[in-house]
């Protein structure tokens, strides 16, 4: 890995730009690793990375089915928040946040991490209740979370419709500064760079077609389509794949797979200078740096593996977003598309140990994992290589569908996040 | 968005008449008191989330307002048939 600096970007200037090696080597898969990560999207590839810089663990394969970054990490509206409002969903949230702050630096790569700030819409006198209670809740864990009326709504995001009269009225809004957008891409693209260079093989192109276990029920390693890898531990991160590949191994999984949709207009000069998220109307958006308008829909009612949604749910979510900011009302969309997420009962992620000796699983983030990128990663590879949860994703385990101590995140947020 | 074949109207109607109601042919348990917390775990999160062949309820809510079973497939989201709720599974 060459290191992106100054001194290097000058000193390619004089040949042209000539020297710059690939950013991660496409390898072929050895016969046998120290840990095996299943799917290369941002919190797969972060698993490999924090599983060779912070846990000593190089000798680490990610198997790909398609190519790095190609699921829900390319697919997704790049939101980055925390404000959640369970204890363990904030200590959750906050710590990829935490790690957020600083990535571009650790892993030598822009992803272009903007605190914009994520403002969410109260429109009711429940909302209202309901986000002052996420505010406190907050603060009392450390994340910052303020109340603001609808004038200072309006300020923070001028193209905002505030009337008395509008369809979806503004009575005020909780905005969390920290929050805000990242490059998702970049996202990927960076820890595979960063891991490559620690040793990580990163194999694309290599569908895990089963899980091999031993006499004892231990994991022995992954059938491929490029033939039998063996490790004694495997993290799943497959997001709306993992039933299937829990499958491969014998385990019936608490998720069912939805298509999300999300769609960017034609790019605009800056206008949207923050992320707005209306939860009772179910419409979110910010704007790209490359000037699209970024509006993320609901999830279609029926499982499905489609990668793609009906069109009567981007209707649906365009109709709050023109009511709420009438000035994009004559915006053009330029592009749509479709992402499967995998949906827990609870809608708060499974992060940890499975029935299966050496099967490591992230899984069930729904929809709203990017925010949990380096959290994620560094969890699972936390897991890993202790064989044993972090007291921050010891309480989503998998037990919690049995003992009934749920972290029912839906019920907090009301709508699916 | 689908076009929806309900067994009881008789007639494909546009999605949004419906709403989707889940995995078909859990059945309730017949006596709760005695199930165990493995077997509530079963019966209430436990989904078999199939890509391909999958069966499932739809609600006729903006229609004749009645329960039915479909079994649709998850990839292409082509639905192979519908059928009245109480019949065997196809």
């Amino acid at each position: 890995m060459k290191r992106f600096s100054g001194f290097n970007l000058i000193g390619e200037a004089f040949r042209s730009h000539q020297g710059w090696p690939e950013h991660w080597p496409d390898k072929a898969p050895k016969a046998s690793y120290d840990a095996i990560i299943v799917g290369a999207g941002g919190h797969g590839l972060g698993a490999a990375y924090y599983l060779a810089k912070k846990y000593g663990i190089t000798n680490v394969a990610v198997i790909e089915k398609g190519w790095l970054g190609g699921g829900n990490t390319g697919r997704n509206t790049t939101i980055i928040r925390s404000n959640y409002l369970y204890d363990e969903s904030a200590h959750l949230y906050d710590h990829a946040v935490k790690l957020w702050d600083g990535l571009s630096q650790e892993l030598n790569y822009n992803i272009m991490y903007s605190k914009r700030g994520v403002l969410m819409l109260a429109h009711n006198v429940h909302d209202v209740q309901s986000f002052k209670r996420h505010i406190h809740a907050n603060r009392l864990n450390g994340v910052d979370n303020e109340w603001l009326t609808a004038e200072e709504c309006q300020a923070y995001c001028p193209p905002l419709d505030i009337s008395p009269n509008a369809r979806h009225p503004v009575l005020g809004g909780a905005l969390q500064r920290r929050g805000g957008t990242a490059r998702h891409d970049s996202v990927a693209w960076g820890y595979a760079r960063a891991a490559a260079a620690l040793g990580v093989d990163i194999i694309q192109n290599c569908a895990v077609t089963g899980i091999r276990r031993g006499a004892d029920g231990a994991i022995e390693g992954v059938e491929t389509e490029r033939g039998f890898i063996a490790s004694k531990r495997v993290g799943v991160s497959a997001a709306g794949s993992t039933s299937l590949v829990m499958k491969m191994a014998g385990l019936d999984f608490p998720l069912e797979s939805y298509p999300l949709q999300a769609l960017v207009s034609e790019p605009v000069k800056p206008i949207f200078p923050c992320v707005v998220m209306s939860n009772t109307v179910h419409a979110y958006m910010s704007q790209s740096d490359k000037g699209e308008l970024v509006i993320g829909a609901g999830t279609d009612q029926y499982t499905s593996y489609s990668q793609r949604g009906a069109f009567h749910i981007v209707e649906h979510t365009l109709a709050a977003i023109c009511e709420i900011f009438p000035i994009f009302t004559r915006m053009r969309m330029l592009r749509t598309w479709g992402g499967i997420v995998d949906v827990t009962p609870d809608r708060s992620p499974v992060l940890g140990k499975t029935p299966v000796k050496g099967l490591y699983v992230n899984c069930g983030w729904g929809t709203g994992g990017f925010k949990a990128t380096p959290g994620a990663g560094d969890l699972l590879a936390y897991t890993m290589a202790h064989d044993e949860p972090h007291k921050i994703n010891a309480p989503y385990n998998l037990d919690r569908f049995r003992n009934g101590r749920l972290i029912d995140e839906a019920a907090a947020a009301a709508v699916a996040h | 968005m689908l076009l929806i074949h309900c067994p009881y109207c008789e007639e494909a109607r546009p999605e949004v008449e419906f709403v989707y109601g889940g995995e078909a042919h859990i059945a309730r348990p017949l006596d709760p008191s005695t199930y165990s917390d493995a077997e509530w775990e079963e019966f209430l999160y436990i989904r078999s989330n199939p890509r391909g062949r999958h069966h499932e309820r739809w609600r006729h809510t903006h229609g004749c307002g009645r329960f039915f079973n479909a079994v649709r497939d998850t990839v292409t989201d082509v639905f192979e048939t519908t059928y009245k709720a109480g019949e065997p599974r196809k």
